[in-house]
């Protein structure tokens, strides 16, 4: 008996390594490509140009020791230098002597270098922040030329576009959450005719793609001289994002405690005063659950305000402008890095802040079978 | 979960009197004058942001303000005014109220359209002479047009797919790991980014760069350590470098399967895996005899909405290669046709195979809902 719990205990042991393993091994892959964004975030031009972000990072290379001319030497046969020997083309290539020490001809054969180089652990840490500097504020950079002049490269300033982000998003989350807390309610708690023909039209809208929405409606906003404004993206958003709120509020309105509205009307309150001062603090976790979802794809948005806002400079906002900068400045790697990062602030703050609600509230609605 | 709504009960009314009557026009007065000032408000607010110069802070936190409050006072007002009438008459409109507004702008915004894309699909590129199929036609006859269905389908294929096994995979470990917290947060990370950033995260992967000079992209950097020439991914290996954009949604998407799995695993009964246990079943027989049809209701939601999603993936198209090299899906094909080429027919025709291709799902989710919550 005692040896067979003994031998499930090193089962479990084991099996616990590899759980533990696999799991680190894939979080690692989940996190490189923006760990990578991260760290390019702080480099300059030139060096996000010339070698990969990951030479950031401590890594093995080969480092200069030492450095001399090749005046006596003769690159037309074997020679020998610093103890190994080779020929020109293999010198050109890189000699390794067994001490682990390379040396290496720079340079053409008439004036060439030798350079003596040993691999050591390095890491670079020629870190920036003048990228952020540009994005944000605006500010310009100078650029050192191949050949030595200075260039002055204009930054984008895209404070402007984050605070358009900001009022696009923040009324876009809100006001479906409150039009579908109200028919949640409705459809929940309220007898009417025609409440089972409305709901199917709310649940067969949930899967209806927005694409069929984008021409009709951009008709109908050029006709209300609607396009470019805040109102139009809003109302966008929250006709897109009506039909899941008023889906995920009705699954958990609709489970509240019946006794609870019941004594509440005995007591005279009306559906207003219920809803306003009841059903609203209760639903809390199912409210700030949707609002973190609909404000991460409001914000993170592209088609819905590509379309409404289009070409309207000042209230571009921050995924267009970014998109804009790939297009237009596709070379820029150190202004769209740095913008990047800075378009992902505001939803990684939201999303860590509010994660506990974000899995509760989700749950009510889409995991009961 | 089933619900029978609440009505107001039955109380003995009191025959109305003068004085009642008063009250209920001095109250629909007031509600009249609710209304009329949140119109006001609502009018001198959208005026102020159409035109104001005011700094860009200023005009963000009044869009703010002026759009929130602006719809509460409309449910205020408009409430205020169906319950001063009489009661019978209350009970009657008051539910109105309260869903009007969100069927209202569902239809407009959703079924309505649904009715005139279809209606413009029949016309022609400018939208004048009726041309009945014709638009379908050519999307099913171009050679260039039907990749582009092949290409959706392999996003369904592929990225559905392994968004599923990836976010089961991880939910499952991460239950019995000691680091849960953090691992399933890091996944989860990448949710919170745009699809325009994450394709300006994933250049750094796929970036190719002469074989001469170093590196930048990380896949080449490892291919040239390895001895490989260095590959532009995302352009050659048609049709196949759709799968390397498809691997960016995976990386986006996993993490919300893997909640979503995460939780429903939180919720089988202890005791069914443990008595599994000592009955001397192994890890992967519990996994594939318990866990997964404990949770197939919920792997069947969350591949419902990867594969919806999937199907109307857009932003991480247009912004790696923007429809090139083979690359194009049914939503960039539609704004390539209507914004770019302006051929008004042929693009909503894409619109409505998209919705076509979405109906199953729809009448699915109609009959889950019918069964589970007896309406």
């Amino acid at each position: 008996m005692s040896v067979k719990i003994g031998s499930t205990r090193r089962q479990r042991r084991t099996s616990s390594l590899l759980v533990n393993s696999v799991l680190i091994l894939l979080v690692l892959i989940w996190s490189i490509p923006t760990f990578g964004l991260l760290v390019s975030s702080f480099r300059t031009k030139e060096d996000i140009q010339s070698s990969g972000w990951w030479k950031m990072l401590p890594h093995r290379e080969w480092v200069q020791v030492e450095e001399f001319k090749t005046k006596d030497l003769d690159p037309n046969s074997v020679m020998t230098i610093e103890g190994v020997s080779g020929t020109f083309k293999e010198f050109r290539a890189g000699v390794e002597s067994p001490d682990g020490t390379r040396v290496r001809w720079v340079g053409n054969k008439r004036r060439g270098r030798i350079q003596v180089e040993k691999r050591q652990w390095t890491m670079r840490d020629d870190f920036t922040l003048e990228n952020y500097n540009e994005v944000l504020l605006g500010g310009s950079v100078n650029i050192k030329r191949a050949d030595g002049t200075v260039k002055a490269v204009h930054g984008e300033d895209l404070s402007d576009a984050f605070l358009n982000s900001l009022a696009v998003s923040v009324p876009a989350t809100i006001i479906p959450i409150l039009i579908a807390a109200f028919a949640a309610y409705g459809f929940a708690w309220m007898k009417f005719p025609g409440r089972r023909a409305l709901f199917i039209l709310v649940i067969a809208m949930l899967v209806v793609p927005l694409q069929i929405a984008l021409v009709p409606i951009l008709r109908d906003y050029v006709k209300l001289d609607l396009n470019g404004t805040f109102l139009a993206v809003w109302l966008a958003h929250t006709g897109f994002g009506l039909a899941l709120a008023t889906y995920l509020l009705f699954n958990y309105i609709s489970s509240l405690p019946r006794d609870i509205l019941e004594s509440a009307f005995i007591d005279g309150a009306s559906h207003f005063t219920i809803f306003i001062r009841l059903i609203l603090p209760l639903s809390v976790p199912a409210l700030a659950s949707f609002a973190i979802f609909q404000f991460l794809w409001v914000w993170n948005d592209y088609l819905v305000a590509l379309i409404f806002i289009g070409e309207k400079k000042e209230v571009k906002v921050l995924t267009m402008r970014l998109a804009d900068l790939v297009g237009s400045r596709g070379s820029d790697w150190h202004l769209l890095t740095a913008g990047a990062f800075v378009s992902m602030i505001l939803p990684l703050a939201v999303f860590f802040g509010l994660q506990r609600y974000f899995v509760r509230g989700l749950l009510a609605g889409s995991v009961k079978g | 979960m089933t619900t029978s709504p609440l009505s107001q009960p039955e109380v003995d009314q009191p025959p109305p009197s003068r004085s009642r009557l008063r009250e209920t026009s001095l109250g629909l007065l007031t509600s009249l004058a609710i209304l009329a000032f949140t119109a006001v408000i609502l009018y001198a607010g959208f005026i102020f942001l159409r035109d104001s110069k005011a700094p860009k802070l200023v005009v963000a936190g009044v869009a703010i303000v002026w759009g929130v409050a602006g719809v509460a006072l409309l449910y205020f007002g408009a409430n205020h005014l169906v319950e001063q009438l009489p009661d019978r008459w209350t009970a009657l409109l008051q539910p109105y109220i309260f869903v009007g507004p969100a069927v209202a702008i569902l239809s407009w915004y959703l079924l309505i359209p649904s009715f005139r894309t279809l209606y413009i699909s029949l016309l022609d590129r400018t939208s004048e002479n009726f041309v009945g199929l014709q638009n379908y036609i050519d999307i099913f006859t171009q050679r260039s047009l039907i990749s582009t269905f092949r290409n959706n389908l392999m996003w369904i294929v592929f990225g559905a797919t392994f968004a599923v096994i990836f976010g089961l995979l991880i939910a499952v470990l991460a239950d019995r790991s000691k680091f849960e917290r953090t691992a399933k947060a890091l996944i989860f990370l990448p949710m919170a980014i745009s699809f325009v950033g994450a394709g300006i995260i994933w250049n750094f992967i796929y970036e190719v760069k002469d074989i001469s000079v170093p590196q930048i992209g990380l896949l080449n950097a490892i291919v040239v350590a390895l001895g490989g020439t260095p590959k532009a991914w995302t352009a050659s290996f048609q049709p196949w470098n759709n799968l390397f954009l498809i691997v960016i949604v995976v990386w986006l998407q996993t993490g919300f399967a893997m909640v979503l799995f995460s939780a429903a695993i939180k919720g089988i009964p202890s005791e069914l895996t443990e008595a599994a246990r000592v009955d001397g079943a192994n890890e992967v027989q519990i996994f594939f005899r318990i866990t997964i049809p404990y949770i197939m209701g919920t792997i069947i939601t969350v591949s419902t909405t990867i594969v919806i999603f999937t199907l109307k993936i857009f932003d991480v198209v247009i912004v790696m290669t923007g429809g090139q090299f083979g690359t194009e899906v049914i939503a960039t094909q539609f704004y390539r046709q209507y914004f770019t080429n302006r051929n008004f027919g042929l693009g909503s025709a894409f619109a409505i195979i998209l919705l076509i291709a979405v109906i199953p799902i729809m009448i699915y989710n109609l009959r889950q809902f019918r069964e589970q919550e007896g309406f």
